[in-house]
């Protein structure tokens, strides 16, 4: 998912000036990876020179000059193809959870791993009850409760393999004895 | 999060503990030797695989079965060498309890169902009716007053049942499963219902789940294998079941 698209989605609704896309995005997408400014004006300096936003014109509300950007017909174009495009997903993942595991049955054996297996265990329950508070905070905007379900599933997704890896601690250090 | 309980022998604090349970069916063991605590106003995860014993570990903890060896105290008190009717005072009068399916009687109207722990009690029919008016109120079901559970969604008739185990305001509540027959979003609602009000009353909240998601509503959890529990330093005998049950 590239920054341009993202933007061009914020602009779907009526032209607006750098800062308040940057404002938007983090409204809209509140646990989101955060953005800079400048990746915002890199992006929409990107967005312009391919023809996809055009210059709407200039507020100038008392401090300096912004310009404000609109959504070209070849913009809704490349959003509409952008958002019509299933995202590929991911084969296998990098886990740094299992290259742990092996490094620990590899340098201290099973009883390091498996201790190593159940504190991530708690760490990950620690970090769901923190987004379960979050979720069930009324003043949470529903942008939030969306990005805390994504974190919950992929936790509880982690907290079963952690269970199932304890099981194959033995399998494993099996495998690995030289 | 919270201190895990005192393991010195004192359960100093606690509200309710349970100590060194072990509980069988027949040859099968269900719960071997574990000691678990709870404080006042806690809302504690008891969480495990299936068969692990953490249903058993709760009906211990609520006085419905008596423990082969180890010992309950609920407030100070032993009660699991108490009477089956003053156990069953106890579950009436200071405990609440809620299961998997409401279980609510089919032939009553919610609010005659939440009234029912109250006559039970002794309690006059109007005053019952209005305090069940209340609950139902709490749990935002109270246009179902005169619908029997046939009428009702699965969430509702959890909030009905929700509201019946807690018309006697109890101290402690106990819920097995407490959304386990219901969709994600249904029960997300009768959870995250279930902690606002109980909070509120200051009540404590024993739940067990085999979903990490909902005992992250809690705000502590223990996790039961095998009858023992499983957290902190593993020890021997857990590696020697998980490596035994270590299938590739």
């Amino acid at each position: 998912m590239a920054l341009g698209h993202v933007l061009l989605g914020l602009l779907a609704r009526g032209g607006r000036h750098g800062y308040d896309l940057k404002r938007q995005y983090d409204a809209r997408f509140p646990m989101a990876k955060p953005i800079a400014p400048a990746q915002v004006y890199a992006t929409l300096e990107r967005l312009l020179r391919d023809g996809l936003v055009a210059p709407g014109g200039t507020d100038r509300g008392g401090g300096p000059d912004r310009t404000s950007y609109e959504m070209t017909p070849a913009g809704r174009l490349e959003l509409d193809a952008w958002l019509a495009e299933v995202e590929a997903p991911t084969p296998f993942v990098s886990n740094p959870l299992a290259v742990k595991v092996t490094l620990a049955l590899l340098v201290a054996g099973d009883d390091a791993a498996a201790d190593y297996l159940q504190r991530q265990r708690a760490a990950h329950r620690e970090r769901m009850r923190e987004y379960t508070r979050v979720k069930t905070d009324p003043d949470t905007s529903l942008a939030g409760v969306l990005a805390a379900d994504y974190a919950l599933n992929h936790l509880d997704a982690d907290l079963r393999w952690i269970d199932t890896a304890l099981a194959r601690v033995a399998s494993l250090s099996e495998e690995l004895r030289p | 999060m919270t201190s895990p309980p005192d393991d010195t022998g004192t359960d100093e604090g606690l509200l309710l503990a349970g100590r060194a349970l072990v509980r069988s069916y027949g040859h099968s063991p269900a719960l071997r030797g574990i000691s678990v605590g709870t404080r006042r106003g806690e809302i504690l995860a008891i969480t495990g695989p299936s068969g692990s014993g953490k249903s058993t570990l709760l009906l211990c903890l609520a006085g419905i079965l008596r423990p082969d060896a180890g010992e309950v105290r609920f407030d100070g008190r032993r009660i699991d060498t108490d009477s089956e009717a003053e156990r069953s005072r106890l579950r009436r009068t200071r405990f609440g309890v809620l299961f998997q399916f409401g279980q609510l009687v089919p032939e009553l109207t919610a609010a005659e169902n939440v009234a029912m722990p109250l006559l039970l009690a002794g309690v006059k029919r109007r005053p019952a009716l209005t305090a069940a008016g209340t609950w139902l109120e709490r749990f935002e079901v109270a246009d179902l007053a005169t619908h029997r559970p046939t009428e009702m969604s699965g969430g509702q008739a959890q909030r009905v049942a929700m509201a019946r185990a807690l018309v006697t305001e109890p101290e402690v509540l106990f819920a097995d499963e407490p959304t386990g027959a219901l969709d994600t979003l249904a029960g997300e609602q009768v959870l995250t219902e279930l902690v606002r009000v109980t909070r509120q009353a200051g009540m404590t909240v024993l739940m067990v789940t085999h979903d990490a998601k909902v005992a992250a509503y809690a705000d502590r959890e223990i996790v039961i294998r095998d009858g023992m529990a499983d957290d902190g330093a593993p020890t021997s005998a857990l590696r020697g079941a998980l490596g035994r049950a270590g299938a590739r």
